[in-house]
């Protein structure tokens, strides 16, 4: 097992051996890609709660005078809107539009910002950042990825499971919203109403030292155990963010397609006032009509599963395109795949094919995302009998 | 983990149990467990030939696609079609279910495959533990 001792670990290494947990290599780190089985981890998160360590993922904070401005000037989308205990999903890009990678960012106070940023690209975007703003006064760049643990509590059962660690109210926290509270005695945890699974959860941020972060992730499982919580890995998160239609770097977001191709553009503010990497390179993409792909949602039609990296193909055999990622999708008990197609191809209900290990095998643009989840209705108020 | 001692084991991960003439073949304990939920499986048509080491079917997990090598040279007799509709039986009984039956071309393809406790020392070998 010599390979492996050049892979990042997280704090929770050693409790996901203990949970027998099949791990694999993800970016440069040894993570779990499953424990118990990827199908019914995955049905715990859309039914009941899950708990995930995404400990990999990495923090950059911006603190200081300038750092709104140096956040504007960085990413896309238009942090001005933000209030303190708000975060959106926004992006770094390069000059010509492309991604340096999309991220969270968090307005944790009045000149202090954090961006939660993707794991096999830490080194590439702290550098990108220091290079885009260093030549600012008035902000200072901190990378915290080290200092936290970071789990993520999915499911319909994540608010009932997390309120049973802390004292803070957890529901009026609203969706990608965030406060700070005491949970399983750390102080200061932030705890925020985000995910990447397309379930109501939360993420926490707790030390990253081994004894604590083992504890707290015993004590999230003892604390869901009512509700049948069981920890999840890598391969459910992937089918998850898949049924929920959301991009993975590497796959639908990548340095070589742009905003408008990865259909983000609502995430991407042209028109904030401030000016940003990319946004030249996309206001000009605009003004030319747009991008001549885009991102789709497919359906397998015929008996077949299209994966990651497999051709597109028109129906009378032409290439066209490529799948980005394509997975059986266990919730909603269908073969998907997102993928980029020509413009021509993109209205819903097209046919195409995907070509699976040499044969074509049809499939039909659908609408994106695949799954969304049932709004919180209030049950009825049952008249008492009379 | 668990390997019958009356089967053959190729080191693709296949198993093959010989009843006279016929060879029945199934993917082992091992290689489910690996592959992890399996959705999916492709076989190929009766009467087709197939020669040892060469590909006559998938199967597919969640994550992962993984190509059938045939244990043994023969015809196919016969196919799992119950495994159209429920794959997941691999996963729950690896050497209980069969994906095809041969009529063997020759028996003594056997001779080239590895009896259970070698198979068992392959995989510990293979995967380190």
């Amino acid at each position: 097992m010599t390979e492996t001792a050049t892979l990042r670990r997280t704090a929770l290494h050693a409790t996901h051996h203990s949970h027998k947990a099949k791990m694999v290599d993800f970016g440069g780190w040894d993570m779990p890609v499953q424990y118990r089985g990827l199908i019914e981890e995955h049905m715990a998160v859309r039914e009941r709660v899950g708990l995930f360590d995404v400990s990999h993922m990495g923090d950059i904070q911006l603190r200081g005078p300038n750092s709104l401005a140096a956040v504007q000037k960085l990413l896309m989308n238009d942090a001005s809107k933000l209030q303190t205990g708000q975060a959106h999903y926004s992006a770094m890009l390069y000059p010509n539009g492309t991604f340096v990678d999309d991220v969270v960012l968090h307005k944790l106070g009045d000149n202090d910002y954090l961006i939660v940023i993707n794991a096999g690209t830490r080194e590439k975007d702290v550098a990108w950042v220091r290079s885009v703003i260093g030549g600012m006064t008035g902000v200072h760049v901190n990378d915290f990825s080290d200092y936290y643990t970071q789990l993520a509590i999915q499911g319909p059962k994540a608010e009932a499971t997390l309120q049973k660690l802390t004292g803070v109210d957890l529901k009026p926290i609203k969706n990608y919203w965030f406060t700070w509270g005491q949970v399983c005695g750390c102080h200061n945890v932030m705890i925020a109403r985000t995910g990447y699974t397309g379930e109501d959860g939360f993420e926490i941020y707790i030390p990253s030292d081994e004894p604590t972060s083992s504890r707290v992730w015993g004590e999230v499982l003892a604390a869901g155990e009512e509700f049948g919580i069981i920890p999840c890995g890598l391969g459910a998160r992937n089918t998850l963010r898949l049924e929920a239609a959301m991009a993975l770097y590497g796959h639908e977001i990548s340095d070589t397609l742009n905003v408008f191709e990865a259909n983000l553009g609502r995430y991407c503010k042209l028109d904030k006032g401030t000016d940003f990497v990319g946004r030249e390179a996309l206001a000009k993409i605009q003004a030319d009509g747009g991008p001549s792909k885009k991102l789709v949602g497919l359906e397998m039609v015929e008996r077949g599963i299209g994966r990651d990296g497999y051709p597109v193909l028109s129906l009378d055999g032409a290439k066209i395109g490529e799948v980005t990622s394509g997975s059986p999708a266990p919730f909603l008990k269908k073969n998907i795949a997102l993928a980029y197609v020509p413009i021509a191809f993109t209205e819903v209900g097209t046919e195409v094919a995907v070509e699976v290990r040499g044969l074509p095998v049809k499939a039909v643009v659908v609408p994106t995302p695949f799954y969304k989840r049932p709004k919180i209705t209030t049950p009825p108020i049952t008249a008492p009998l009379s | 983990m668990s390997y019958p001692e009356k089967y053959k084991y190729a080191k693709s991960h296949e198993w093959l149990n010989i009843d006279g003439e016929t060879g029945i073949v199934g993917i082992t304990d091992y290689a489910q467990s690996s592959l992890g939920d399996i959705v999916f499986v492709e076989l190929p048509k009766v009467g087709q030939q197939i020669e040892a080491g060469s590909t006559f079917g998938s199967v597919e997990s969640v994550k992962a696609v993984s190509d059938l090598y045939s244990p043994a040279t023969g015809t196919v007799t016969e196919i799992n079609e119950a495994l159209n509709s429920a794959p997941e039986t691999i996963n729950t009984a690896a050497n209980d279910t069969w994906l095809i039956k041969l009529t063997l071309t020759n028996t003594d393809d056997a001779n080239a495959l590895l009896s259970a406790t070698d198979y068992e020392k392959f995989v510990s070998e293979e995967t380190g533990h």
